[in-house]
């Protein structure tokens, strides 16, 4: 049986150290040993996008990627996005413009956005959507979804120029 | 899901040795896109996965006009539709690049991964048969080179022997007048796999109106990948035409061996074959006009 391996990563900005199994994922990881559970599991098998992180600035699903992959690497998850009392502006233009019933692939896409607006601050419409292909919602039918995505891009260049 | 060892190689030499050590128990990893889910699904039982992504040569990408494109077999997706002067140069493989996944699949998804999958519609694939790409891979005996078209020999399964994993392509330069394109059908329009997929290069004389030479690649429409060596053939020489184009379209049609599924009938596949190659050939085309 393998035995548990140390890993060091850095996650939000802070240096974490775990003990993990090479068969888990690094989903698993921080829902399981780190008790993160901004990160969902939909699919796991990389097709819903529910479980996004950003882990070396690019967008990846946790779900297939390994926890001990992450060793010297830096991983952005949802936790990392609000200050202490108050929301990231994405995590309230979702809100606002309503972009969530049930929620469970919110996190994934406030994620996606987030390594979105870092790459390309304007989008277009159809760079948003073709951008967010990987994640998937049953509840919205995605319009208020793609429309919360260009209110925030909006929003965000807004404040930088203010 | 089985238990298993990880490993991160650090050089070619001890991803060999490791590879060899543990036989077929042991897999390469790269972006994990598709081993990652293959065994965590328990479709796939290892002792050990050695990652081979932070060794150097897995990961070069450099290309110059005089010596082509030399890319490293754990080179993400993302990285060869986000450098302009390789896109303009392999159009036909940022196409591909682009297309696979979403954009969480392409930041992990590698090239040399799409390939040593050896799915019979991967979408890399194609483009690597036009653009004539060599696979160096590394061995106990040290290294070797195939062409991309003879690495596939059967759905999951490749050339590669024990110990062997793959470590770069080189492309050669693109010549003058000569541009690649592909597309692949599918009934939405993105996050899925080939029903059909076209590779189309071509090279054209100075006028651009008489092709000197063209090869045409096909994915899911047989158990490997195909080069469509007749085909390709019959355009060298012949005037840049709708006639010459369409009869190599229905020659390309002729090789198709596909099968049934849940994604296409074999007659809507060997339909697509021609529809599809047509429009791979004509893609080239225009880009050859418009450059
Ligand atoms: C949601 C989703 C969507 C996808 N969409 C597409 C698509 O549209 N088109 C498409 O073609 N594919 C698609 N795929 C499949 C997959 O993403 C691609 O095949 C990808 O290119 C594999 O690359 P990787 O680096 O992730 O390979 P890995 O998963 O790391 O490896 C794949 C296989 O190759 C072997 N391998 C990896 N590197 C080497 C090496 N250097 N030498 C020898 N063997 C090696 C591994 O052992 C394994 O058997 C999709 C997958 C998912 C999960
Ligand atoms: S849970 Fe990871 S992509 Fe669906
Ligand atoms: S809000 Fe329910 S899946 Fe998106």
């Amino acid at each position: 049986m393998p035995k548990k391996v140390h890993v060091q990563t850095t996650i939000n900005g802070e240096t974490v150290e775990f003990l993990c199994e090479p068969r888990q994922s690094l989903l698993e990881v921080l829902r399981d040993e780190l008790g993160m559970t901004g990160a969902k599991e939909g699919c796991n098998n990389g097709n819903c996008g529910a479980c996004s992180v950003i882990l070396d600035g690019r967008l990846v699903n946790s779900c297939i990627v390994l926890g001990v992959e992450t060793e010297g690497k830096t991983v952005e998850t949802v936790e990392g996005l609000a200050e202490p009392g108050k929301l990231h502006p994405i995590q309230e233009i979702f809100l606002e413009d309503a972009a969530l019933q049930c929620g469970i692939c919110t996190p994934g896409f406030i994620v996606a956005t987030k390594a979105l607006l870092d790459k390309n601050p304007n989008p277009t419409e159809y760079e948003v959507r073709y951008w967010l292909a990987g994640n998937l919602c049953r509840c919205t039918g995605y319009d208020k979804i793609v429309r919360a995505v260009l209110d925030s891009a909006q929003i965000m260049s807004s404040e930088v120029g203010a | 899901m089985r238990a298993f060892d990880y490993i991160p190689a650090k050089t070619v030499d001890e991803a060999v040795a490791l590879l060899a050590e543990k036989g077929d128990q042991a897999k390469p990893l790269s972006g994990g896109t598709d081993l990652i889910v293959m065994v965590r699904e328990g479709r796939r039982q290892l002792d050990l996965m050695v990652d081979v992504k932070d060794i150097p040569e897995t990961n070069v990408l450099s290309y110059s006009q005089e010596t082509g494109l030399h890319l490293g077999a754990a080179v993400p997706c993302y990285q060869i539709y986000a450098d302009d002067e390789i896109s303009a140069a392999y159009p036909g493989l940022a196409d591909a690049a682009k297309i696979i996944g979403g954009t969480a699949i392409q930041g992990r998804a590698s090239v040399g991964g799409n390939l040593c999958n050896a799915s019979p519609a991967a979408d890399t694939i194609p483009p690597l048969i036009v653009l004539e790409a060599v696979c160096v891979i590394a061995g106990p005996n040290g290294t070797r080179d195939v062409p991309a078209e003879q690495f596939c020999t059967g759905p999951g399964q490749t050339v590669l022997e024990n110990g062997e994993f793959l470590v770069s392509f080189k492309i050669p330069a693109p010549k003058n007048n000569s541009s690649s394109y592909y597309l692949r059908f599918i009934p939405r329009n993105e996050m899925d796999i080939a029903v059909v997929g076209a590779g189309a290069s071509v090279v054209l004389d100075t006028e651009k109106t008489s092709f000197v030479s063209a090869r045409i690649g096909l994915a899911a429409v047989a158990p490997t990948p195909l080069f469509a060596e007749e085909a390709s053939a019959s355009l060298a020489g012949r005037e840049v035409s709708d006639e010459a184009v369409n009869a190599a379209a229905e020659a390309a049609r002729h090789i198709a061996r596909p099968i049934s599924d849940m994604r296409g009938t074999i007659e809507q596949r060997v339909h697509l074959v021609e529809v599809l190659t047509r429009r791979a050939l004509n893609g080239a085309i225009h880009r050859v006009k418009e450059s």
